[in-house]
């Protein structure tokens, strides 16, 4: 699924976008969670197209995306970042996006279009 | 023999929250730089980050260490001023958690730290007292 559709889907807001080419790039997983440790646990093939959903709008969330070579994070529950955490954003290279839309809602919605939950 | 051909050292501090992961940051920099491939490398990246938080979260404060080798393995010393952990087999186990609130927040504390860093290192040993904990990680590159 193309970044540009799960946008559209989850009628998301772009708060940081890195490359010009972010909007056409094509994801085939998502995985969603507040916990960043489940994330740095279960998410061991594929990161490079895998989405991360979370509700979690700190700077660990960034760093844990990092670490694992995710560069698109989307928040749920309409969470606002701060000036530092969208900088940090930036400096990392990563796309991040807003959504008003609870997690279970957004998966629901990017489920239903076929985007796959992670192999494990 | 092996010997190291890249050191780096840094110091950790209790408590800060603030700069939780820029020590892991830095290193998956400077190992990028040197051509690690990117599976290791996020390895190597993960068992960082969550041992640079544990630090943060349970010790003292503390400092870590990298060397890369000439033989092509990676090593990564996390060595903490205590107060060391009372059962080191419960928190070898998945879902087992000592963390605070403020840990909690940060999204840490699920209780996977420790099973997780073993999972991704190719070495893990890990030694623990009042006096300090010291973590010894090793990967092999290729």
């Amino acid at each position: 699924m193309k970044l540009k559709d799960i946008v559209s889907c989850l009628d998301a807001e772009a708060l940081v976008v890195s490359s010009d080419g972010a909007p056409e790039k094509e994801f085939r997983f998502a995985f969603a969670t507040d916990l960043m440790s489940d994330a740095l646990a279960m998410i061991q093939d594929s990161p490079e197209d895998t989405l991360l959903i979370s509700g979690l709008a700190n700077v660990q969330t960034l760093r844990t995306a990092e670490m694992l070579d995710i560069d698109t994070i989307v928040f749920v529950r309409g969470k606002k970042l701060s000036d530092e955490i969208l900088e940090m954003g930036r400096d990392s290279g990563l796309n991040l996006y807003a959504t008003k839309c609870t997690m279970y809602e957004a998966c629901g919605r990017l489920y239903a279009e076929g985007l796959s939950e992670i192999d494990e | 023999m092996s010997n190291s051909i890249l050191h780096k050292e840094y110091t950790v501090i209790r408590f800060d929250y603030a700069r939780a992961g820029k020590v892991s940051s830095d290193i998956k920099k400077t190992l990028s730089t040197i051509g690690i491939p990117s599976a290791v490398l996020r390895n190597i990246s993960v068992a960082s980050y969550e041992s640079e938080i544990n630090m943060i979260i349970h010790a003292y404060g503390g400092t870590i260490t990298m060397d890369v080798f000439d033989d092509g393995r990676i090593q990564l010393i996390f060595k903490d001023d205590g107060p060391g952990i009372p059962d080191l087999e419960k928190a070898m186990t998945p879902g087992y958690s000592t963390a605070s609130e403020e840990a909690r927040n940060m999204g840490f504390g699920a209780g996977m730290g420790l099973p997780n860093i073993k999972r991704v290192s190719d070495e893990f040993d890990i030694k623990t007292s009042e006096e300090g904990t010291t973590l010894t990680l090793g990967f092999v590159v290729g």
